[in-house]
């Protein structure tokens, strides 16, 4: 691979996020802040859930405030260019090969969604530390883990951004990524879904499922979740999915 | 070095729909010299931009082989990426840089020396006359500025051949000739020119050689001059008429040094074998007719209307 190109697209795309990172923040940050204030501030002090609840859903904002990121990361732009404004010509006719372009995206969108945990996790824990009881397990497994949710938003990111049109977006986004968000395990946790034995099957399709297990194993495992094996294989099974559906989703666009 | 930048050679591309497959080129074969301007010249859909697309890696034909320079294009595009450069039809400027930075991160991603990239940068700004506008957002710009900004930004990397697609599409007749005058430019700089036009006094004014595609097949190939005495000896006479009336189309019929009557909607043309008593046999008819006639021409062929004795159809008809 050519990596003189490889660095050069990716500094152009560092220059561009740079230059809106207030924008990036504001867009990260919004929704966990009050959905912190909410649920780990306000309804414990009124006495509606328990003080505890916090842990509950820890692992889940961060989990799921990666994958937006991370997916709004690739998916967003990569819609416009090959929708409407066909901007990215310029580095698919550089001498780099049609994948190597594709892997700086993926790279771009992992270093978004980590950049998105390293936003959110300190604003969780500004609000709720009195509650908050986290346990880091094993360092290795969370950056592990962090490591595959950054991949996967990437390339489901991909798998969208080549799939739909950016008039349909708003769409794919009620239909796809809120219910992703609402059935990922992040409001509750799977194991407790035995009361409602049809969704928790169903629900194993879901990728954020296993982030925000895996999350749980390792920062909050006095709750009760997956065991980080099987959330790790959930992982890397959706990590191979969606490389195969993001390669041929880019490489269908890219050639006609 | 080969006399010949680009050699194509029974270039196919099928495109396969749901239903139907469509053939975009058919069977296309042609050669570029360098250092020439090479026009391919037809309506929209003639495959003029399949051509393109093949010759520069984005398409993959069907059958058939690409050279440039030698190397084969579907089996080493990277090697081809960095000998070409491409201003596509669409403005695929990168709205997220400003528009010195569009040139600065193009020669990054070919590997151009900063010191290089920078003096080439300002040079071709000054060159393509948005010096004063080099730090501005392009999104601010008008189609005739991106354009300029497209070709300059496509010298960056110095290629040995640019890939025009239609550039001047869309631009006012001031913007236009301006472009034109940058192709010219350009081009005696060295560099070889491949563009694709519907207009035929784009392609009449710059290229060397011409080639007139339709429905995916190259119909003839030759200099814009040569391409013109294709055509039967003589000239032609084109009236505009508010309606066209059959009994005055047979009676034209009848003069004799009419070669040839092709008919539009509110247009006729007639190939004639130059004699200048036709025009007054032709105004003796419109004469005995009465028709309204909007206009009268008697020209020299053009580019165009060979273009209409060999497809009995105008470049414009599916505009």
């Amino acid at each position: 691979m050519n990596t003189q190109t490889f660095f050069a697209i990716m500094q152009r795309d560092f220059k561009v996020l740079l230059k809106e990172f207030d924008e990036f923040v504001i867009r990260v940050a919004v929704q966990p802040t009050l959905f912190v204030l909410v649920f780990g501030l306000v309804l414990p002090k009124i006495g509606e859930i328990p003080q505890g609840y916090i842990n509950l859903i820890a692992p889940g904002i961060l989990g799921m405030s990666m994958l937006t990121a991370g997916v709004f990361s690739t998916a967003i732009p990569l819609a416009w260019d090959f929708g409407a404004t066909r901007e990215i010509e310029d580095r698919l006719f550089a001498p780099i090969s049609v994948r190597a372009v594709l892997l700086e995206k993926i790279v771009m969108g992992m270093i978004q969604a980590w950049l998105a945990g390293g936003i959110v996790f300190p604003i969780i824990y500004l609000f709720t530390r009195q509650n908050l009881n986290i346990q880091v397990q094993s360092y290795f497994f969370l950056l592990l883990i962090l490591f595959l949710t950054g991949i996967i938003s990437a390339l489901f990111g991909m798998v969208l951004g080549t799939t739909f049109e950016p008039i349909k977006f708003s769409l794919m986004f009620s239909f796809i990524v809120i219910p992703m968000i609402f059935l990922g395990a992040a409001y509750y946790s799977w194991d407790s879904l035995k009361a409602i034995p049809w969704l928790k099957w169903v629900t194993l399709v879901n990728p954020l499922l296993y982030v925000n297990e895996g999350f749980r194993a390792i920062l909050t495992p006095q709750i009760s979740h997956i065991r980080l094996e099987y959330s790790l294989i959930g992982l890397i099974v959706s990590s191979i999915v969606f490389t195969i559906m993001a390669i041929k989703g880019f490489e269908r666009r890219v050639y006609n | 070095m080969n006399e010949n930048i680009l050699e194509v050679v029974n270039l196919r591309k099928i495109y396969n729909h749901r239903n139907d497959s469509v053939v975009a080129l058919d069977d296309v074969s042609f050669k570029v010299k360098r250092g020439e301007i090479f026009g391919l010249l037809g309506p929209n859909g003639a495959g003029k931009t399949t051509t393109i697309g093949v010759l520069t890696t984005k398409t993959i034909p069907s059958g058939g082989k690409a050279f440039l320079g030698g190397i084969e294009v579907a089996k080493n595009p990277l090697e081809i990426k960095k000998r070409i450069a491409i201003v596509p039809q669409n403005y695929n400027l990168d709205r997220g840089l400003s528009v010195r930075d569009n040139l600065i991160f193009h020669a990054k991603y070919f590997g151009v020396s900063k010191e290089e990239r920078e003096q080439r940068a300002d040079y071709l700004l000054e060159e393509m006359d948005l010096y004063g506008r080099r730090n501005d957002q392009v999104l601010n710009f008008s189609d005739g500025m991106k354009r300029r900004l497209m070709i300059a930004r496509a010298l960056m990397h110095d290629p040995e051949i640019i890939f025009l697609d239609e550039a001047t599409i869309g631009l006012d007749p001031e913007a236009r000739l301006l472009i034109w005058r940058k192709i010219k430019e350009l081009n005696n700089k060295g560099v070889t020119v491949f563009l694709t036009t519907h207009y035929m006094e784009e392609a009449d004014r710059l290229c060397d050689h011409v080639a007139i595609m339709d429905k995916g097949k190259i119909l003839v190939l030759d200099s814009p001059d040569q391409l013109k005495s294709m055509l039967p000896d003589g000239n032609i006479i084109e009236l505009r008429l508010e309606n066209i009336n059959d009994e005055f189309l047979s009676s034209l019929e009848g003069i004799k040094g009419i070669k040839k009557i092709e008919t539009g909607i509110d247009v006729i043309k007639l190939f004639t074998d130059g004699k200048d008593n036709i025009v007054q046999e032709v105004f003796g008819l419109v004469f005995k007719f009465k028709l309204p006639v909007l206009a009268i021409q008697h020209y020299s062929p053009t580019l165009e209307d060979l273009f209409i004795y060999l497809t009995g159809k105008g470049l414009h008809s599916g505009d």
